[in-house]
């Protein structure tokens, strides 16, 4: 599949007319934020949207950087890349860590102490 | 206020039918991590926003916050068509809004004349009532 077709059909779903997320859950999620009193329908209306969008958004364009184009999937690892290579994906990467091995986590701790007792 | 974590989570359901339209077939992990990505983005967005609001000494969030918001967080390609969603959406909304004072007045209409059937002994009222309510017909 090229890019191109992907990206129309990303189009068209944008401009469906009803938006999938439960927009209950979405000012849930804003009312937990602290210091936020009152939210203006529109306000919660677009921030729903903008989720979706933003939704889309990752889903794209961690495919076009990642591995699994010729099996048209994405995995965890494609989305952890982006969000460490791409600047507005940024703030996700706490919760999106690159994965690595056991081993090699233990083995950098290793040497994290080694350096600790040298000084 | 939310009980549990998992409540401040997105449907996964409905994650997957979003990213099923751009046609990527994402793995479970994938698909978690995405719900949680945009969690995340939501309250990222709701602190931006608010920002906004507070710096206009605001107390409820409103929509020019959020776009200044998705400008912030250099999401500028959202803005048009979050625009254009927002118009739809308060079109919608007004149509509903005039349907439903509508449906209201079809309603009034309906109970006043209905009573005028059940009641016998305030017949006469009744017809005194309808010549009123034609004579207000004709004027119109």
């Amino acid at each position: 599949m090229s890019g191109k077709n992907m990206e129309e059909k990303v189009e068209q779903a944008t401009n469906s007319k009803n938006i999938s997320l439960p927009v209950s859950r979405v000012r849930l999620i804003m009312k937990s934020s602290p210091d936020v009193s009152c939210i203006n329908q529109d306000a919660l209306f677009l921030t729903t949207k903008a989720t979706e969008l933003f939704v889309q958004h990752l889903a794209l364009s961690s495919y076009k950087n990642g591995s699994g184009k010729e099996t048209n999937t994405l995995s965890y690892s494609d989305l952890a890349n982006v969000a460490e290579e791409t600047e507005t994906f940024q703030f996700l990467t706490d919760i999106l860590p690159k994965k690595i091995l056991a081993r090699d986590y233990l083995k950098s701790l290793e040497e994290m102490e080694k350096d600790d007792e040298n000084l | 206020m939310a009980e549990r974590p998992e409540d401040l989570n997105l449907p996964n359901a409905v994650i997957t039918r979003i990213i099923k339209e751009a046609s990527t077939c994402p793995l479970r992990e994938a698909r978690r991590a995405i719900s949680q990505a945009a969690s995340v983005f939501v309250l990222y967005a709701t602190s931006c926003a608010n920002n906004f609001a507070m710096k206009a000494k605001r107390k409820t969030l409103n929509a020019g916050d959020v776009m200044s918001a998705m400008e912030e967080m250099e999401f500028e390609r959202f803005l048009q068509p979050l625009r254009e969603a927002l118009e739809a959406y308060k079109k919608g909304q007004k149509g509903k809004k005039e349907a439903s004072e509508q449906k209201r007045k079809d309603k009034e209409k309906k109970s006043s004349s209905t009573d005028e059937n059940d009641k016998s002994r305030d017949e006469e009222e009744d017809e005194h009532m309808d010549d009123e309510q034609e004579g207000e017909n004709e004027g119109e």
